[in-house]
Parts: structure tokens; sequence; C-alpha cells
């Protein structure tokens, strides 16, 4: 079935390495959009009708352009368009980053205009100044809506990331290949086993996350 | 850009277009009566079936469509599975949605407060009619963003199948830049052709939601 090759050797480091190169990409992907995406969305509660339409175009964009299409874009395009070679992992980064920072804006955007006016008025009435207001009342109830969804967000880069072997990265799928090419001769069918121990191993790291997040969604519910 | 060479693109495109299509909504068919089946057995709680599709469901939402592709195109063949590339597309689809069809349904059903089945049942309806007239059309309504956001996803994750050699939209798109070196005529069909599938579909999702939205608040 081919497991067996799985630990061989050092086929098993290898293949958390190459966990790790994808989930590497992931993390930066994810602290850019976060930062670039509570700004985005705080500019888009602002009701300015020139930002208000140029967001809508690029959330637009994120919202029907596949990844994979942009990764192309970026991987190919941009060094046609230049002359610059951007290296795969950088461009992984640029596309993961604007996509996230569009789903992040968006989160933010939704959690900012759900806090009731009353808030507002009640921190009023209660003499506290706007920059009170803002720090004690609206953001701890922004932090508490927000966390569980920016959470799911990781787990959902994470998962998106696994495309990043097709503009030539070796990731997890990438080694995974490697190894049951390498094992061609000694274990034909290793690709079941392989491929299986890479499909857990994305399941390991995503639904622990997930579980975190549905469980401070239920926690904070009210 | 060369009119020409967009012109000499256009008929790969178009075939990739309508395959890369056909496969999507096959699959996104699969995933909703995937993800309707899964998501009453959830509901109801029917013993040992719940708990298998309780697994099937974590199991699919919490993986890329591109590890179950290479699990099911590459890896079953090697303990005498295989599946054509077509049925294999389709089928990752599908069972990739239908885990995020059932969430999406059961979510639905279970938003639904238990007083309405109970004010059903003491007003006299059977069991079916409470379903049908009371809760069905509430959790619909409370389904169908998700739902809506779902096909656009599963639409975007066509993307993926060039990776099991579909000849699909990428697959053509990478198949000639590797070829001619065209990248930017190719690029820009690929855009074009990924714009005409979703636009379409994320403009008419704009106004069910609004429909639905109007149902459910009146605003």
């Amino acid at each position: 079935m081919g497991i067996e090759v799985i630990f061989k050797g050092k086929n098993l480091v290898r293949l958390l390495a190459g966990l790790g190169a994808a989930m590497k990409i992931s993390l930066i992907s994810v602290a850019i959009s976060i930062v670039l995406g509570i700004a985005l969305g705080m500019l888009m509660t602002l009701k300015k009708p020139v930002i208000n339409a140029i967001t809508r175009v690029y959330l637009e964009i994120v919202r029907i352009m596949p990844q994979m299409v942009l990764l192309f874009i970026v991987f190919f395009g941009f060094t046609k368009l230049t002359g610059l070679n951007l290296s795969a992992e950088v461009s992984a980064v640029i596309v993961f980053s604007f996509w996230g920072t569009a789903e992040m804006a968006d989160l933010v955007r939704g959690c900012m205009i759900s806090i009731p006016v009353i808030q507002y008025e009640s921190s009023a009435a209660l003499g506290l100044s706007r920059l009170q207001t803002f720090i004690y009342v609206i953001v701890p109830q922004i932090v508490r809506r927000l966390l569980p969804l920016s959470i799911n967000l990781i787990t959902r880069m994470i998962k998106t990331t696994s495309l990043v072997m097709m503009i030539g990265i070796v990731e997890v799928l990438k080694v995974g290949q490697q190894i049951i090419e390498a094992n061609r001769k000694t274990a034909p069918n290793a690709a079941f086993g392989v491929f299986a121990v890479v499909f857990l191993l994305y399941f390991a790291v995503c639904w622990p996350i997930g579980r975190l997040s549905k469980y401070l969604e239920k926690k904070w519910e009210n | 850009m060369d009119i020409e060479v967009i012109k000499r693109y256009l008929p790969l495109f178009s075939k990739a277009f309508l395959l890369t299509i056909k496969i999507g909504w096959l699959g996104i068919a699969l995933a909703f009566a995937l993800g309707i089946v899964c998501a009453f057995t959830m509901y109801y709680k029917l013993p040992v079936l719940s708990a298998i599709v309780r697994f099937y469901v974590e199991l699919f939402r919490n993986t890329p469509l591109l590890v179950q592709l290479f699990f099911i195109y590459y890896g079953l063949p090697s303990i005498g599975i295989r599946i054509s590339a077509e049925l294999c597309g389709t089928l990752g689809l599908g069972l990739l949605g239908g885990s995020y069809m059932a969430e999406s349904i059961r979510s639905g059903l279970e938003a639904v407060p238990a007083i309405q089945s109970e004010s059903a049942k003491s007003l006299g309806m059977t069991k079916w009619q409470a379903f049908r007239y009371v809760i069905a059309p509430q959790a619909f309504n409370i389904s169908v963003p998700g739902l809506l956001a779902n096909v656009i996803f599963l639409l975007k994750e066509t993307s993926v199948f060039s990776a099991i050699s579909l000849m699909d939209l990428m697959f053509t798109a990478k198949d000639l830049i590797g070829l001619h070196y065209n990248t930017t005529e190719s690029l820009f069909l690929l855009v074009l052709f990924y714009i005409l599938m979703l636009l379409p579909v994320s403009f008419a999702g704009s106004l069910i939601e609004k429909k639905v939205r109007f149902g459910m608040y009146g605003d």
C-alpha cells in the first residue's frame, strides 16, 4: 500500500519539511492580510464614495478570480511585463496577501457595521471620549466577532497554499511525488500511501484550527 | 497583445471553457445532491450514518481540493481503482462541495428555533407538513447566502483541474505559455473566460440574495 515508504529513511521528515514550506508562505500571507485587511476594512466603513467604488471593484475581482489564475498572472505575467524576475515564493505571498486582504477587509467591515449605534450613544452618555469609546467599548466587541472568523481565514489560506505546487514550489505534494518516483522500483504502489498521508497531514493541521474557531465563536456568541 | 494570436487561440480556449463549465456544474449538481442527503442525516441524527457523514464532512472541509484530486487520481489506481480524469474532476468537486453544502444546509435547518416545529405540531400539522410549510422555507432563506458562496467557490476551484491533466482553461493557458511564450495573450484569454464564467453567477447570486433578504426582513 505504500505506507512503509513513508517511514523509510528521511521520507517523513522530508514530507513535513514540504508542509513547512507551504505553511511558511501561508503564515506570512496571513500576517500581511490581517494588518492590511484591518486598515482597509476600517477605510471601507468611512462611507467615502471614491474609496467604496475602488474597494468594490477590488473585492469583486478577488471574489470571482480563482487564486490559481492570480498566481499565474503574477508569476508569468509580471515577469513578461516588467522583465523583473519574481521568485515563486514572492509571487505566492503577493497573490495570497492580495486575496487575504480583501477577505479580511470584508470581515472587518462586516464586524464594524454590526456594532449597534446604541453602543456609541451609551458611551457618549457616560462621558467617554471618542478614543475611550473606541478602545474600551467597540474594540473588545469587534475582536470577539472577528477572531473566530479570522482564524477560519487562516485554515482557508493554508488549504489554498497547496496551489503553489503548480508554480514550481517544492511543497508537500511535490515531495510526495518525488518520494513516489524515487521508490518506483521497490514500491510501485506507493502513491496510495503517500497521498493518503499528505491528505491526513493537511487534515491534522486544519482541523484543530477550525475547531478552535468554532469553539471561540460559541464561547463569545452573546 | 496580438489580435492574430488571440484569434488563433480562441477556439482552444472555447473548447476548454465548455469542458470547465461542464465539469464545474456537474460537480456542483453532485455537491448539492450529496449535501442535501448529508445535511438531513446530520439534522435528524440518524445513528451510525450521522457519525460517518460528520467524519466525511470534517475530512473534506479541512483538506484542499488539489490534495483530494491527487489522492483520487494518482493514489487510488495503485490499489486498483482507476477512473478517467473527467470523472475524477467531477467526483472530486462533488465530494468537496458536498461537505460545504452539507454544512450550509444543516446550519440553516438548525437555525430554525425548536418552537417553530412544536407550534406546527400543536396546530395539528403532520411531520411532513411542518417541514414543508414551516421549517423548510425558513431554513432555506438562512442557507441561501452560504449556498451561493459555495457555488462561486466551487466554480473557482475548477482551476485546480489542470493538475490532473484535464484540458481545462488553466491547462490550456499553461500549455500555450509553454509552447509559444505568448504569455500576455494567454493570460488575457484566461482571465476573460473566467470572468465570463463567474461574473453572471456572482451577479445572479446578489439578486437572489436580495430577494431572499426581502422575504426574511422585508427591506
